[in-house]
C-alpha cells in the first residue's frame, strides 16, 4: 500500500498543480498574501517560545495581526471567486453586478484591515 | 560629707517653711528689700517719663521709701510741671498730677499760674457731672491751696458739690431711684449707691469700690475747701456708706482684708490692689478731715495692712507704688494705726541654742509705741494639748528694738509649734490710735540633733529565728558591712531614734533601700515602735519581688525629717543574695534606662529591595529574528513579481487617476499614523485623526473603486 500511497500522493500534487495554474492571478495574489501572513506568524510563535512571553500583549498583538489579516484575505479571496455563485441570475446583469460585489469586497477588506491594525497598534503597547 | 549634706537638707526645709509661714500668718514691714525693687522698677531712661501720672507715682514711692534720688528727675519733671501748668490746653488729670510733682519737688511755679489753673478748676466742679471730673478738679484745688499761700481758695457752694457727689438719702436703701426722684433739687446726678459703693456717672450704671474710694477722697476734698461748716448730716452718711462698704470686704485665710470689684468686665477693670488701695486713700483723706471716730473695727484695718504686706514685693512699679502710697497712709491715719508683730527667724535650732527674737514695727518699718510682747500659749501642732507653758512676758533690748525669749522654754522637743503672741500698750490712750491685733498665732519649727544609736543588722535562720550572722552598725561613720544570705533566711535592721530632750522621734522617712548589680533597686520603709525603728525583710516571700536575680546588694538607709539637723542617706554595706533560679514564667525586672547615646544615635542602615528587572532575551538573539520577521514580507514581493503583477488596470485618465493616487496616498498615511501612535501619540488624538482621514479614505476610495467597477463592467459588456 505505500508504493500505492506515493504514486497517489504524487498523482494527487501534479493535478493539484495543474488545477491550480489554472486560477485567476489575483486569487493567486491573495494566497500568496496569506502565506505570508501566516509565515510570519509562524516566525514569531517561534521567536516566543525561545524566548518565553515576558510581553505577552506585545506577542498576542503580532500574532493576532497576522492570523486576522489572513483570514480577513480569506474572506476577500471568497467574495472575489467567480465560480461562487451567491445567487443565480442572468448573465449579463450577474457580471455587472459581480464586479461591483468585487470592489466592494475590497473596500471591505482595506475597512477591516485598518479596524484591525488600529486595536493591534493600541494593544502592542 | 554626711554632714554637709544633712545641712544643705535643713536648709532647703528651713527655706521652704520660712516661705510657707511668711504665706500664712508672718508679715513683714517695709524693708530694704522694697527700697532696692523700688530702685529697679522706677528706672527712667533718659530721665523722663511717658505720662506725668507716672512721674509722680515714682516720686510718691521714693519719697515714702526714703529714697533720695531727686535731683536726677527733678529738673526734667520740674520742667514738664510748668508746662502742664502754664497750658490751657492740658487735661484734667494731667493737672492733677502736675500739682502732685509739684507738692513733692516743689517747683516753684508763680501764683499766677496757680491762679488760673484755680479759676479753671473752680469752672470745672460748678459744671461737672462725672465723678472723675469732680476728684481731679476738687483734688487739685486742695494741692493748690496746700501750694500757694492763698488762704481764701473755697469752693462756691461745697455743699450743693458735696450732694452732687452724693446721694441723699435716709430712707430706701433699696429704691436709689425713689430716693433720687425725691430729690428733684439737686443736679439730678445720683452717683452714690445704697450699698455703699460708687458710679463713675449716672449714665453709667456699673458700681464700683474703686469709685467709692475716688469719692471719699474727693468728698474729703470738698470739706477742707469749704468755706463755713457742711451739715453734719452729710457727713454721718457719708460715714455710714463707709461702713456698709466695710461690710462688704473680702479676707483671705491668714487674716488679710482687701477689696475687689465685684463686676467683673467692667471698663478698665482694677484688680483687689489698686481697689484697696483706692479706699485705704479714701477713707484715710476722709477721716483726716472729719472729726469723730468712725467706728470702724481695728482689725479689719490691720486687715488691710496685713494684704498690702502680703504682697511682698511687687513686680510691676505702679502695684508698688500702690502699695507703698497705701501703706503710707496707713502709717499715719486716724483710725487706727496698724501693729506688725514679725519675727526674724521661724526655725529654731536646739543645738544652737537660739532664742526666740520678736520685732514690733508700724507697716512701714518705724518704731512702735512703748508696749510689751507677750507669749500667752505654746502648742503642739497636729495636737490640741493644753500649752506647754504659762503665759510669759519678753524683754525687750532697746538697742536692736527686739523683743527676745532667752531660753526656749524647757519642755520644747524637736517639732513644729505654734507660738500665740499678744501685745499690750503701755499707754491707754494708744489702746484708741492703734490696732494691735490681739492674739497672733504664728507657726515657729524647731529643729534639733536626732541620736541614732544601737544601729544594727543581722541575718537571721527563717524558721529558728536564730541569729547567723549580726553586724553593728556606726550610722555616724563610714561602714561596709558585708553579709551573704541565702532565700530561706531574713534580713533585719534595726536602730533607735531619740530626740535631745530623750523622747522617741518618728521622722519623715525610714527608708531602707537595696541596688542590685544590675542597678535594679527595692525600697522598704522601716516600721517603728516607741523609739526602736526595725525592718525584718523574709527573702522567702521577697524572692518574686526580687525577681529572682541573685548577686550583690549594696544596702542604703535613709531617715530624714524636716525638723532633724542630721538627716543622712548612708550606705551600709553589702548584701550577697544567693536566689533560686527563676522559673518560666517569672517577671521580668523593669528595664533600666538606656544610655542616651545608645537610644539617640544612629539607626542601621536600610537595604532598599527593588523588583528585580524581567529577564530580557539576549540583543543579537531579537535582532536576529527581527530580520527574521522580514522574511516573509521579501517573500511576498518575490512571488508578487513572478506572478506577473503589474500596475495596468491603473486608471490613465486625469479624474480618475487622482483619485486613485489619492487612494493609495489615503492609505499610506492611515498606516503611517499607526506608525506615529505606537511611537508617541495616545489613542485620543490618534482615534481624531483617524476620523479624519477615514472619512477622506471612504470618499476617494467610493469613488475610484466604483470607478473601476464600472469600468471594467463597460468593459465586459461592450
Amino acid at each position: 500500500m505505500g508504493r500505492a500511497t506515493s504514486k497517489d500522493a504524487q498523482a494527487l500534487i501534479h493535478s493539484l498543480r495543474s488545477a491550480y495554474a489554472a486560477t485567476p492571478s489575483s486569487l493567486k495574489i491573495i494566497d500568496l498574501y496569506v502565506g505570508f501572513a501566516v509565515f510570519s506568524a509562524i516566525i514569531q510563535v517561534v521567536y516566543m517560545a525561545i524566548v518565553g512571553s515576558f510581553p505577552f500583549n506585545s506577542f498576542l498583538s503580532g500574532v493576532l495581526s497576522c492570523i486576522g489579516t489572513a483570514v480577513l484575505a480569506v474572506c476577500l479571496r471568497i467574495q472575489v471567486n467567480k465560480e461562487n455563485k451567491e445567487f443565480k441570475i442572468d448573465d449579463v446583469s450577474f457580471n455587472q453586478l459581480q464586479d461591483l460585489l468585487s470592489e466592494r469586497a475590497f473596500a471591505d477588506f482595506v475597512l477591516c484591515n485598518l479596524v484591525l491594525h488600529l486595536v493591534i497598534m493600541n494593544f502592542l503597547g | 560629707m554626711a554632714r554637709n549634706r544633712g545641712r544643705f537638707l535643713v536648709l532647703i526645709a528651713a527655706a521652704l517653711i520660712f516661705s510657707s509661714a511668711l504665706a500664712s500668718s508672718i508679715f513683714q514691714p517695709i524693708s530694704d528689700s522694697h527700697r532696692s525693687a523700688a530702685l529697679e522698677l522706677f528706672n527712667p531712661l533718659g530721665g523722663s517719663f511717658s505720662s506725668v501720672e507716672k512721674t509722680y507715682e515714682e516720686l510718691r514711692t521714693f519719697e515714702v521709701l526714703g529714697i533720695d534720688k531727686r535731683s536726677d528727675i527733678s529738673t526734667a519733671a520740674c520742667q514738664s510741671v510748668s508746662e502742664i501748668l502754664g497750658s490751657s490746653s492740658s487735661t484734667l488729670k494731667d493737672l492733677f498730677y502736675a500739682l502732685k510733682v509739684n507738692g513733692i519737688l516743689q517747683c516753684g511755679i508763680k501764683e499766677d499760674v496757680f491762679e488760673g489753673v484755680a479759676s479753671r478748676l473752680q469752672a470745672i466742679v460748678g459744671g461737672a457731672s462725672a465723678l472723675l471730673d469732680f476728684y481731679y478738679s476738687v483734688g487739685g484745688l486742695v494741692l493748690i491751696k496746700g501750694q500757694t499761700s492763698k488762704d481764701d481758695l473755697y469752693l462756691a457752694d461745697a455743699e450743693g458739690v458735696f450732694r452732687s457727689i452724693k446721694l441723699w438719702t435716709t430712707l430706701a436703701w433699696n429704691s436709689p431711684t425713689l430716693s433720687r426722684a425725691l430729690l428733684g433739687l439737686v443736679a439730678d446726678v445720683a452717683l452714690s449707691q445704697s450699698d455703699g459703693r460708687w458710679r463713675y456717672n449716672s449714665n453709667n450704671p456699673e458700681s464700683s469700690t474703686f469709685a467709692a474710694g475716688l469719692a471719699l477722697e474727693a468728698l474729703a476734698g470738698i470739706v477742707s475747701l469749704s468755706s463755713s461748716e457742711i451739715n453734719q448730716s452729710l457727713i454721718s452718711t457719708t460715714k455710714n456708706d463707709i461702713l456698709k462698704l466695710f461690710d462688704g470686704i473680702e479676707k483671705y485665710d491668714d487674716g488679710a482684708f482687701y477689696f475687689d470689684e465685684k463686676l467683673v468686665g467692667a471698663r478698665e477693670h482694677q484688680g483687689a490692689l489698686s481697689t484697696t488701695s483706692s479706699v485705704v486713700r479714701g477713707l484715710t483723706a476722709f477721716a483726716a478731715v472729719t472729726s469723730g471716730s468712725l467706728n470702724l473695727p481695728s482689725g479689719k484695718i490691720l486687715g488691710l495692712a496685713k494684704f498690702f504686706l502680703g504682697i511682698g514685693i511687687p513686680g510691676d512699679a505702679k502695684d508698688l507704688f500702690n502699695q507703698v502710697d497705701s501703706l503710707a497712709f496707713l502709717e499715719s491715719n486716724t483710725v487706727s494705726i496698724p501693729l506688725i508683730l514679725s519675727l526674724p527667724a521661724t526655725v529654731l535650732s536646739l543645738t544652737k541654742k537660739d532664742a526666740l527674737k520678736v520685732k514690733v514695727n508700724t507697716v512701714l518699718g518705724s518704731n512702735a509705741p512703748p508696749l510689751t510682747v507677750n507669749l500667752l500659749q505654746v502648742l503642739r501642732s497636729g495636737s490640741k494639748d493644753t500649752s506647754l507653758i504659762e503665759s510669759q512676758e519678753l524683754k525687750f533690748d532697746p538697742e536692736n528694738a527686739v523683743y527676745t525669749l532667752d531660753a526656749l522654754p524647757k519642755s520644747v522637743d524637736v517639732g513644729k509649734y505654734t507660738f500665740v503672741f499678744e501685745m499690750v500698750l503701755h499707754d491707754s490712750d494708744h489702746k484708741n490710735l492703734y490696732a494691735t491685733g490681739g492674739q497672733i498665732r504664728i507657726p515657729i519649727f524647731v529643729t534639733g540633733v536626732i541620736e541614732v544609736d544601737s544601729a544594727e543588722i543581722a541575718v537571721l535562720d527563717s524558721d529558728l529565728g536564730s541569729i547567723e550572722t549580726k553586724k553593728k552598725i556606726d550610722l555616724a561613720g563610714e561602714n561596709t558591712v558585708s553579709l551573704s544570705a541565702n532565700h530561706l533566711q531574713k534580713l533585719r535592721l534595726s536602730f533607735q531614734l531619740s530626740t535631745p530632750l530623750g523622747h522617741a522621734f518618728k521622722p519623715h522617712q525610714a527608708i531602707l533601700k537595696l541596688t542590685h548589680e544590675t542597678k535594679v533597686e527595692h525600697m522598704f520603709v522601716m516600721g517603728s515602735s516607741g523609739k526602736q525603728f526595725e525592718i525584718i525583710l523574709d527573702f522567702l516571700g521577697q524572692v518574686e519581688k526580687f525577681f529572682y536575680l541573685s548577686g550583690r546588694y549594696n544596702v542604703q538607709l535613709a531617715v530624714g525629717d524636716a525638723v532633724m539637723e542630721n538627716s543622712f542617706l548612708k550606705a551600709i554595706g553589702h548584701v550577697d543574695l544567693d536566689l533560686p533560679a527563676p522559673p518560666e514564667k517569672a517577671p521580668q525586672p523593669p528595664a533600666q534606662p538606656l544610655d542616651p547615646n545608645l537610644i539617640y544615635g544612629p539607626k542601621a542602615e536600610i537595604a532598599h529591595i527593588f523588583r528585580a528587572p524581567e529577564k530580557l532575551p539576549p540583543k543579537k538573539l531579537s535582532l536576529t529574528f527581527l530580520g527574521l520577521t522580514l522574511l516573509p514580507f521579501l517573500g511576498f514581493l518575490v512571488g508578487l513579481l513572478r506572478l506577473g503583477v503589474n500596475l495596468k488596470n491603473f486608471p490613465s485618465s486625469s479624474v480618475p487617476a487622482v483619485f486613485a493616487t489619492l487612494f493609495h496616498l489615503g492609505i499610506a498615511a492611515v498606516l503611517s499614523l499607526y506608525m506615529l501612535f505606537w511611537l508617541k501619540l495616545d489613542l485620543f488624538t490618534t482615534l481624531k485623526a483617524l476620523g479624519f482621514l477615514g472619512a477622506f479614505l471612504m470618499f476617494v476610495g467610493h469613488r475610484i473603486l466604483s470607478h473601476l467597477a464600472s469600468s471594467s463592467s463597460k468593459l465586459k459588456s461592450a
